[in-house]
Formats: C-alpha cells, sequence, structure tokens
C-alpha cells in the first residue's frame, strides 16, 4: 500500500538512506582495525604516548610536587627534544586521520568493488556515512586508549589519583582531539571522493594541513600588516593588528586545536586573546578557571571545528552523490 | 504488471550534450537470456546502470519487475544481481568474507547466509578455496564469485556486463555453461558484450546497440534474415573463372568475392550441387562448398558497413 501511495507522489525515495549502514560500520571498523596502515599509526601512537609520558614524569618529578594539577602536567610538560603529548597529538592526529580516510571512496573504484556494492539493496548515503563513521570509530577508539595509556603512566608513575577536575578536563581534551581528527578526516573523505587517484588524494590532504600547519601564521601575520599598516604607533593600531591577526590565524583548525588545548590543560589560562594590563585588575593571577569557565572559553572553538568538519562531509556527501560510478 | 521482466520506454540518458543513450524501448521476458550487443560506447553499460537505478535516467520511463529504478531502487536491487565490467573483490577478504559481507548488506541471517554462501560456492565451483584470500585469484575465479554474489540473494534478475571479457577460452565457456545452467533454474538474464560469437551461443534474443540507439532487436535468426537478406549463404573455395558463371545459375542472388580462391554466394535455395557442376564445368577445382551458418559476426559486421557507407538499399 505505502508503495502505491509514494509512486503516486512520485517524489518519496523508498526506503530508509540508512539501510546497512551499521554494516557497513563494522566492516570498515574491522578492516582499519586489522589493517597493516593501522599497526604502524599505533606503533607510532603508542611510542608518543610513553615517550611524551616518560619525559613528563621526569619532568614532574623535578617540580617537587608544587603543582595543583600534576596529571595535566602528564599531558603538557614537554623535555627537549620531544614535544609535549598535547603537542604530539596536534602533530599526529591529522595525520592519522588522513590516513583513515584517504581512500576510503576512490579505493573502492580502484578495486572495482564501488558498483558490486552499491548494486546491494542500499543507498550511496550508507557507504558514505557508514566508512566516515567507520573510520572515526577506529581513531576515537586508538585515541581513547592512548588516553587511558598516560592515565596508566600517570597513576603508576605519580602514586596519586587524579582528581575530578582533572579528569573531567582531560576527558574533555580526549573529545576536542577526536573532533580535531574529524575534521580532517572529513577533509580526506572529500578528497577521496573527489580525486580518482588515491596518492592524489593523500598528497592533497597532506599539503593542506602543512599549508595549516606550517604557513598560515606567517600568512595571517603577513596579510594583518599589509591590511593594517601601523602609522602612528598608537596602542589602537598595535591592538587592531594583533586582533586580526588571531581572527586570521583562528580560521585555521590547527589554531582551533591549539587554543582549546592550551584553555583545557592549563587551567590558570583565562583568556585566548588580547589583554590588556588594566584588564586584569582585581584578578587573581595564576587562579585556576572552574572546568565550566575553560569551557565556556574554548566554546566558539569547539563549534567551529565541529561545524568544518560538517561541512566538508556536505561537501564530499554532495560531490559523491553526484558522481557516476561506472568504471 | 506488464509481462516484461524489463521494460523501457523512450528512455535516454544525456551526459550534457552527447546522447548515451537515445529513446531505448527495450523489452526482456521473463526467463530469457536477452543480450546486448554493440560497439565500446554504444550505451550498453549506461543502460544497465539506468536499469538498476545508479544514474538517473534524463528521460523516459524504466520497468523492472514491477518497480522504477529512480524511485524504488532498494526493491530491484534487492531482488536483482548486478555483475559489473569486471567485478572487483576485496583482496585481503577471503571468497567466504566478501559473500558475508554482501549477505549481511542484503539483511540476510546468519544462519541463512550460511547455507546460501555454502550454496552459491558449490554452483560456481569455488568451495574448495572459499578461505583463500581473494587477490590469488584469477579473472575467471572472480568473474565466477560475482556469480555467487547474486546468487546468494535468489536474484531473479542477473544483469551482466562484458562478464567474458579477458577471461581465457576454458573458462569463457565453463562461464558460459555456468549461465544457460542458470537460465534453466528460471532466472532471467540480461547480458552485455561486444563478443559476438559468445553471446549467439547463449541468448535467446539479442539487441544491436549503436549510438546509443537499439537499433536491431530479435532472435540471431531473425536479426540475420533482416540484414543479410534471405536466403543460403554458400561459401565457395574454388579456383578458376567461375564468378560469372555461378552467376548465371537460376536462384542464385549474388555472388560476392571473398578472397582469392574464395566466394560467397546467395541463393533462394540450397543449390550447392548446381554450383559444384558449374565450377567444375568451367574448368574450375572446387575445395569446399559450405552452407554458412547464420553468424551474429557477420550480421554486425555488414550492419556496420551498410551505415558507415551510406543506406543499404
Amino acid at each position: 500500500m505505502d508503495r502505491e501511495v509514494n509512486r503516486d507522489q512520485n517524489q518519496a525515495r523508498e526506503g530508509s538512506p540508512w539501510k546497512g549502514l551499521g554494516v557497513i560500520i563494522a566492516k570498515e571498523m574491522a578492516d582499519h582495525l586489522t589493517s597493516a596502515r593501522m599497526r604502524i599509526l599505533e606503533i607510532l601512537i603508542v611510542l608518543t604516548a610513553a615517550g611524551t609520558g616518560y619525559a613528563a614524569l621526569q619532568n614532574i618529578s623535578g617540580f617537587g610536587n608544587q603543582d595543583e594539577f600534576l596529571f595535566l602536567k602528564l599531558f603538557t610538560s614537554a623535555r627537549e627534544p620531544l614535544p609535549a603529548f598535547a603537542g604530539f597529538m596536534g602533530f599526529l592526529v591529522p595525520l592519522v586521520a588522513i590516513a583513515l580516510a584517504f581512500d576510503a571512496i576512490n579505493g573502492e573504484f580502484n578495486r572495482r568493488t564501488l558498483s558490486r556494492i552499491l548494486s546491494q539493496p542500499i543507498y550511496r548515503d550508507a557507504l558514505l556515512l557508514g566508512k566516515f563513521l567507520g573510520a572515526f570509530g577506529t581513531l576515537a577508539l586508538v585515541l581513547a586508549a592512548i588516553w587511558l595509556l598516560i592515565f596508566g603512566i600517570g597513576l603508576l608513575g605519580l602514586g596519586v589519583p587524579p582528581t575530578a577536575q582533572e579528569v573531567s578536563r582531560s576527558f574533555l581534551f580526549l573529545l576536542t582531539t577526536i573532533i580535531y581528527g574529524g575534521f580532517w578526516m572529513a577533509l580526506g573523505m572529500l578528497f577521496s571522493v573527489l580525486f580518482r587517484q588515491t596518492a592524489t588524494a593523500a598528497l592533497g590532504s597532506i599539503a593542506v594541513w602543512l599549508f595549516f600547519t606550517a604557513f598560515w601564521e606567517i600568512l595571517a601575520n603577513l596579510a594583518a600588516q599589509s591590511l593594517l599598516p601601523i602609522q602612528h604607533g598608537f596602542l589602537e593600531e598595535l591592538m587592531a593588528r594583533a586582533r586580526l591577526e588571531l581572527v586570521l590565524s583562528r580560521i585555521s583548525p590547527n589554531t582551533l586545536f591549539v587554543e582549546a588545548t592550551v584553555a583545557l590543560l592549563s587551567p590558570a589560562v583565562r583568556s585566548l586573546g588580547l589583554i590588556l594590563p588594566f584588564e586584569l585588575q582585581g584578578a587573581i593571577l595564576g587562579a585556576p578557571l572552574p572546568v565550566g569557565q575553560s569551557l565556556l572559553m574554548i566554546w566558539p572553538h569547539l563549534s567551529g571545528l565541529f561545524a568544518a568538519t560538517i561541512l566538508l562531509f556536505a561537501l564530499a556527501y554532495i560531490a559523491f552523490q553526484r558522481k557516476e560510478i561506472r568504471v | 504488471m506488464t509481462d516484461y521482466i524489463i521494460e523501457t520506454n523512450n528512455l535516454t540518458k544525456k551526459y550534457g550534450e552527447f546522447i548515451a543513450v537515445d529513446s531505448l524501448n527495450l523489452q526482456v521476458k521473463p526467463g530469457e537470456i536477452f543480450g546486448i550487443l554493440g560497439p565500446n560506447g554504444a550505451g550498453k553499460t549506461t543502460t544497465i546502470l539506468m536499469l538498476l537505478g545508479l544514474t538517473e535516467p534524463t528521460s523516459g520511463n524504466v520497468n523492472v519487475m514491477g518497480y522504477d529504478p529512480a524511485r524504488q531502487p532498494l526493491s530491484i536491487k534487492s531482488r536483482a544481481g548486478y555483475i559489473p565490467d569486471q567485478v572487483g573483490f576485496y583482496g585481503e577478504l577471503t571468497a567466504r568474507e566478501n559473500l558475508a559481507y554482501i549477505a549481511r548488506l542484503n539483511g540476510l541471517s546468519k544462519s541463512e547466509s550460511e547455507q546460501r554462501i555454502e550454496f552459491a560456492l558449490e554452483k560456481v565451483g569455488l568451495s574448495e578455496v572459499e578461505n583463500k584470500a581473494v587477490g590469488t585469484f584469477s579473472r575467471g575465479m572472480c568473474q565466477r564469485l560475482g556469480v555467487a554474489d547474486v546468487l546468494l540473494k535468489k536474484a531473479q534478475l542477473i544483469i551482466m556486463d562484458e562478464p567474458t571479457q579477458g577471461l581465457d577460452p576454458e573458462s569463457v565457456r565453463g562461464f558460459l555453461n555456468l549461465i544457460k545452467e542458470l537460465s534453466q533454474d528460471g532466472i532471467s538474464i540480461l547480458l552485455s558484450s561486444h563478443l559476438l560469437h559468445q553471446v549467439q551461443e547463449v541468448c535467446d534474443r539479442v539487441g544491436l546497440f549503436h549510438q546509443g540507439k537499439m537499433v536491431l532487436c530479435g532472435t540471431v535468426a531473425e536479426l540475420a534474415r533482416d540484414v543479410l537478406g534471405a536466403g543460403y549463404h554458400v561459401q565457395i573455395k574454388a579456383n578458376g573463372k567461375i564468378i560469372d558463371d555461378l552467376r548465371q545459375i537460376p536462384g542464385v542472388i549474388d555472388v560476392k568475392f571473398q578472397a582469392p580462391d574464395c566466394y560467397s554466394l546467395v541463393a533462394k535455395r540450397d543449390l550447392r550441387a548446381e554450383a559444384a557442376r558449374v565450377i567444375v564445368n568451367a574448368g574450375g577445382q572446387l575445395t569446399s562448398l559450405d552452407i554458412e551458418s547464420l553468424n551474429l559476426d557477420d550480421i554486425y559486421n555488414t550492419y556496420f558497413k551498410e551505415v558507415n557507407h551510406g543506406p543499404r538499399g
């Protein structure tokens, strides 16, 4: 009966677009978790966690346990030549996310499996979202495992249990890292739809990552200098230029992630923008903010990352729906 | 309901200015093997993709098993199997794992899928290698696994795109036998190919595609009558100047020179005996005299020669 009704209206597409989604997610995750690519990434990440965790532990013992947030120091404390764990993640997570997504669709094309899969009773929607969620689940799983690893190292090495404040802050850091990974994953996915060659898609994604990591800061700086040149040396001029530079640099997902990380893992940070001395009147310097206040501070950052992820995924979705699947 | 398992009505697909499929009216009866023939780029694959709802028609109607592919693709795709041109599988998974994934996508229960996979692998003769990674399979094995793949969902209709391309002669023979077996089990089959003698061997009816149009449609015998003209085709191998003498035999429609000492004769009746006498009387040496079987290759060649060199008269 329903079918007849649909037919008369001749508009509605039969069935749910998510039919088969669970099957695809399960298959993708199984593939990722058993693939050689994932082995390499896992080794890389575990080494990172162990290395930075160990270095941080040694640093912390040197502090004489003065600090209030010892556990958070595990994530932020660095010892030459290694950067801190949080910094390392900002660098590694995009690579892992891209590695999981760059051949999602074009890989199926090249293996000539795409038309066979799409001739099963599922829609393209389910395939694309299933691929994304499968890779995303894998990433979340791996990052959660590493987060627990760092926690374990901390418990063993420090011998003090983390406070609720520390647990919630580091958990929010984990979530932020996963969302950040989602952005690069959506980018890799988009390129995997746009480019037929997997190597091109991988290179394209890496190029965008490199652009934001290495060049965006410089470009933001240059743009601010040329748009708002300092003519008289007034404070207002300097402030305006610094603000513009900050706004520009925040277009980069890297900046968003780094700022969010700083706010989450360093409770004493009370602003991510410019602060003039008079604005600090009455503030107790070094006093930690509650978790809620820190979260409030980075809420725009998280929303921005999330929105960018959804935007990229939507673009990938549109491109994939319009793609001719003939090989 | 119509009497056809596939019916299209003025089906058209344009890519920009290019018309890939032009006002196609295709009808396939239940239980038959229908062959789509044509050179590359004639619109065969595009037609198949539109039948499955994998590409949207620009205009026209399609009806596959009573469903509209553009609006009800799931109903069609759960009842029809598609074996694409050079079908691919996940190389790192075994044959059984590949099939199990497809079974899950079709929503089969675990016990049911076990049973059907067993049956399908048995049917295509891959039971012995079911736990080997598909990456090690030959082209022919992959193609048979493709058939197992569509048997899983108990398809009533199987659509194959160039199923024998790239197979060695032995595999081709095996595969054509498999197609015949499937047809005997009551499955309707639509296959596209440009390898004519193979299509001729298995197909009940064929449609000849040219530049997006189906220019001819019918059994091989019907096409032969349409294109090659009615009558008997006799191939003569003999030396000597015999062509004019042959032309004067009553009942001969035409005699064509094919190659040195080789002629093709079209006649209203079987006049091999008279032809032999004429050749011998003319002083020629007769080496062979054969009735040509109706051959798709000839139909095809003749048709396209006429299309390319002006209308046939």
